[in-house]
């Protein structure tokens, strides 16, 4: 059975729908992460899920039982803000236990679970602090803590590393991966920022404009994306897109050369749209994808980003970083037919 | 102190050298002179009524009318004779508990009315807060005679809750309050929510403790103001033992002639509760100020 499920949900703001129907079902102990631009729906709808947003149309189902018109506190979720949302007069103790007001554990059983979870997120020494003394990742694990002492259902995480900086965040991820390892529940996380949907899902679900456009593992979305949306918006730098012919079952490039995929849904002859990803494109010598010249080298140590000008327009290439092309450098580019993606340019869907 | 680096001669700098520099601070001294005095005659302006006050109070009747600062016979009889008048302390003990309950109600109804215009929407929200925005333009000498025909239709003339119900909320305090309430994440109220906490709670629990210096703020004000309160408490109260104390002191003295003397010494000794207050509150308002500058 699923631990939440969310069925044909929508969400109308007045007359104007910013959610269209979502269905997701999310098990017991997964790990889900919503990701997506700005402006897609995911946090309202975290919100729908945690009843801080009322439901305008579908149904939310927590443990089995439909949630849409239970309170916040009744629906056993905790959740974890953005900007902490830790009580600066109060000391961690205190933010901890307030998670615990409504529950009818004995104090020193309270005590106790306020321990475990000190002790749990390396918080012992900081009991009686006030959030004023603690850093920004401290302050994010007061606000985790206070979320884990319930032991709810379902944990809903409203991009909680967005405020701290680039080194902090990549060791908070790590540890609310091992904590969710350790502890088990579910847990649905929102975030714009793909780096966090890849690292830490189980299963990513990626929005635009109020529809999910692909439900998948990491390894999914990455290697086999629906359309041409996931495939720019998963991978850093983005997925190259260049425009292309399929003429007799043969993809032909701008530049003529023709290619033969096997594994096309469709054999329509039209215009196509192909997708190739930054590492996959390599220097050859025969069997040439695309030829174009280097207009801009962007060295990151062991790898050098470069910008290559072709008849189908700029492409980033992920280059050896120790003998990269010169800038001015005409380069023959060719790629595995196995990792090219065929999608279809009028709808953005995949034909492979 | 660090000590003074051992410099070849040439590359002293010359007393010249020194005082070329100095064209652009002095400017910079000329300005800091011009803020000085003008802070200075700020302080004088505001020191001297309170001088004035205390000296009064140290005079002669015969005196009192000279505008020297210093007495020249100073005498503290006015004192023991104000202390000694048994009004005295009533009326200060009405202006007291009048001053605090009308301190309390408004920390209590403003913050909660600020409060609920602020965090929650619901239909009509615009619309009451402008009304109760609006009546901050209607000046409390028109509403005197309402007030009046109230009081005297309810029977509480002459009475604690006569003196006081004009003022148990006042639109200031709720605007202070909702604006204040404006800086308290959403973030905070909504974590309480899924925390289990009702509505009241929260506001109690989350909200109050975060708006502290608006708190101070809003008690110094309306304490202040029910303290130094003349013409309602005048007007609604008829016997001598309900005056509260700026009332109470201006019966000092006869038909004939004013009492200075007294009215400054019964002024100078009402001044007391109002440091207590002040000085109490100054610190959360300085502390809030404090807490506000930090990050997150």
């Amino acid at each position: 059975m699923a631990q939440l499920a969310l069925r044909n949900l929508v969400k109308r703001y007045g007359s104007t729908e910013v959610l269209h129907g979502i269905n997701l079902e999310v098990a017991d102990g997964e790990f889900v992460v919503f990701v997506g631009p700005s402006g897609c729906g995911k946090s309202t709808t975290l919100r729908m899920i945690a009843g801080l947003e009322e439901v305008s149309d579908g149904v939310i189902e927590i443990g089995g039982r439909e949630v849409n018109h239970l309170e916040p506190k009744e629906r056993d979720i905790a959740m974890v803000f953005q900007n902490y949302a830790i009580y600066p007069h109060m000391s961690v103790r205190k933010n901890i236990a307030f998670g615990l007001r409504s529950s009818k554990m004995s104090k020193p059983d309270k005590a106790r679970r306020i321990e475990e979870v000190a002790g749990i997120l390396s918080m012992t020494e900081l009991l009686e602090r006030k959030p004023s003394q603690l850093s920004g990742g401290q302050r994010q694990r007061v606000a985790i803590g206070r979320a884990m002492v319930r032991d709810p259902s379902v944990f809903l995480f409203d991009e909680p590393l967005s405020n701290l900086d680039a080194q902090l965040r990549t060791q908070m991820r790590l540890e609310i991966k091992k904590l969710h390892q350790r502890v088990g529940n579910t847990i649905v996380f929102v975030t714009h920022d793909q780096v966090e949907a890849m690292t830490m899902a189980d299963r990513i679900v990626i929005m635009k404009d109020g529809r999910i456009q692909q439900v998948g593992t990491p390894d999914e979305v990455y290697h086999r994306p629906q359309n041409t949306f996931v495939a720019r918006f998963i991978g850093a730098p983005s997925m190259n897109m260049l425009d292309a012919e399929m003429s007799d079952g043969r993809v032909i490039m701008p530049q003529g050369q023709a290619i033969q995929l096997g594994g096309l849904t469709t054999a329509q002859p039209g215009r196509i749209t192909l997708g190739v990803r930054p590492d996959d494109l390599v220097p050859v010598e025969s069997d040439m994808l695309i030829q174009g010249k280097v207009t801009v080298r962007e060295p990151l140590g062991s790898e050098t980003l470069i910008y290559v000008d072709t008849p189908g327009g700029e492409i980033v290439v992920k280059a050896d970083g120790r003998k990269p092309p010169a800038v001015g450098e005409v380069v023959r580019l060719g790629a595995d037919p196995a990792n090219l993606h065929v999608f279809d340019r009028e709808t953005g869907m995949v034909l492979r | 102190m660090t000590a003074a680096p051992d410099l070849p001669d040439q590359a002293r700098p010359t007393s010249d050298a020194l005082f070329r520099a100095s064209p652009s601070r002095r400017p910079r001294n000329m300005g800091q002179t011009i803020r000085w005095l003008l802070l200075f005659a700020g302080g004088i302006a505001m020191v001297m009524p309170i001088a004035y006050m205390i000296s009064t109070s140290l005079k002669w009747p015969h005196e009192v009318y000279n505008v020297n600062l210093i007495p020249e016979e100073p005498m503290i009889e006015n004192y023991t004779y104000v202390l000694e008048d048994g009004r005295f302390y009533l009326w200060f003990w009405n202006s007291l508990f009048i001053a605090t309950i009308t301190t309390v109600a408004n920390l209590f109804f403003d913050s909660l009315v600020g409060y609920t215009l602020c965090k929650f929407r619901f239909p009509g929200r615009k619309l009451v807060f402008i009304a109760i925005l609006s009546t901050l333009m209607i000046p409390t000498e028109m509403l005197v005679i309402p007030w009046y025909l109230m009081s005297q239709s309810f029977g509480w003339l002459d009475s604690y809750w006569g003196i006081m119900f004009p003022g148990l909320m006042t639109a200031f305090g709720t605007f202070l309050m909702k604006q204040f309430f404006e800086s308290v994440p959403d973030d905070f109220i909504e974590a309480a929510r899924i925390d289990g906490l009702n509505e009241l709670q929260i506001w109690w629990t989350v909200a109050m403790p975060l708006v502290k210096p608006a708190l101070a703020a809003l008690a110094i004000f309306v304490f202040l103001g029910n303290w130094t309160a003349f013409l309602w408490p005048l007007i609604v109260t008829n016997s001598t033992d309900m005056y509260t104390l700026p009332v109470g002191l201006s019966s000092f003295g006869d038909e004939a002639d004013v009492a200075w003397e007294l009215i400054m010494t019964g002024a100078a000794i009402s001044t007391i509760p109002t440091l207590i207050v002040f000085l109490i509150f100054q610190r959360f308002i300085i502390r809030g100020v404090v807490m506000a500058g930090l990050k997150g």
